[in-house]
């Protein structure tokens, strides 16, 4: 990277008022420290409580989205190297009125089409249906070996009270990137 | 058998589990990446509590937050004790939540509609 990079990223992140970013592997200690961290700057810049542990649980949701969806990749992927695969991207900022919890990683093709059917069912309910879809599937769903629940999304899209923003971008013939803007007001 | 006493960290909660007064409270927040590992044993607690409780059981649940993955073990501990309300224990549930935290409010509500035990929902200032 040229020196002169280094300002136009800095740049880039005043506009956008970014709090914090991370790009590489989630791991469980990362997810500890972007938590304990977070929540510090969070008790300095917000006022609101009910902001502060939305801001809060919609980012506890989408770190654990990221850790989890990193055991999903096969060791045997060929293409893409395999850390390169697993890392992820994060990025929280706040802005005017509202605050954006931003993510992006590698997904692999097979996976995407259901993770996109989910977001737009999601995003076409409305506030009581989506609790309703929680406690239905809070009840008649089952956790995975790694503990997920399905719920994840849901609570997000709920949290949130704003429709998910989304996108695939192709990268390869196994992997797209999948894109995740959550705005919370 | 004993109580379960487990102190709380920045992603679980604080358990206390008493077996002479039959008061179970868990406390704080709930946010492991893998929450079964964590619930297991507060289950299993449960589980050989019911074979001698209480008259009364009172589960008292002050949580400031929790995880969708804690959400779903939370209900499993709701149907053990469900299952216990009526065999020898009443058994009943205190569902505290902070001042104007909807969010944990309606938590709440829903698993009262779920489970079919008595809900006492509680606000307070701070949990």
């Amino acid at each position: 990277m040229a020196l002169d990079n280094i300002y136009e990223l800095y740049k880039t992140m005043e506009r956008d008022h970014t709090m914090l970013s991370f790009k590489g592997v989630v791991t469980p200690d990362l997810l500890s420290s972007v938590l304990q961290i977070m929540e510090s700057k969070l008790n300095h810049v917000e006022k609101s409580n009910k902001t502060k542990k939305k801001v809060y649980n919609v980012l506890v949701e989408c770190l654990q989205n990221l850790y989890h969806h990193n055991e999903n990749i096969q060791e045997d992927e060929e293409g893409i190297n395999l850390l390169f695969s697993k890392s992820a991207l994060l990025m929280i900022s706040k802005n005017d009125d509202h605050y954006e919890v931003k993510t992006g990683n590698y997904i692999q093709k097979g996976n995407a089409q259901e993770l996109k059917d989910k977001l737009d069912d999601i995003n076409s309910m409305n506030k009581d249906e989506l609790r309703s879809l929680y406690k239905s599937v809070l009840n008649e769903g089952e956790l995975s070996d790694k503990g997920t629940a399905g719920l994840g999304m849901i609570d997000i899209a709920r949290k949130s009270g704003n429709k998910l923003e989304y996108s695939f971008l192709p990268v390869d013939k196994k992997f797209d990137f999948f894109c995740l803007n959550v705005k919370i007001n | 058998m004993g109580n379960l006493n487990m102190e709380g960290s920045p992603k679980t909660p604080t358990v206390n589990f008493d077996e002479s007064s039959g008061v179970l409270e868990i406390k704080g927040r709930s946010i492991p990446e893998n929450s079964v590992e964590f619930y297991k044993p507060l289950n299993e607690w449960v589980e050989s509590y019911g074979n001698s409780p209480q008259s009364v059981t009172t589960f008292d649940v002050k949580l400031e937050y929790f995880n969708t993955s804690s959400s779903k073990c939370i209900l499993d501990l709701f149907k053990i004790l469900e299952n216990l309300n009526g065999n020898n224990t009443e058994v009943k549930v205190n569902w505290y939540f902070e001042e104007d935290d909807e969010d944990m409010e309606e938590a709440g509500e829903d698993y009262q509609a779920i489970i079919n035990l008595p809900f006492k929902m509680i606000e307070v200032e701070e949990i």
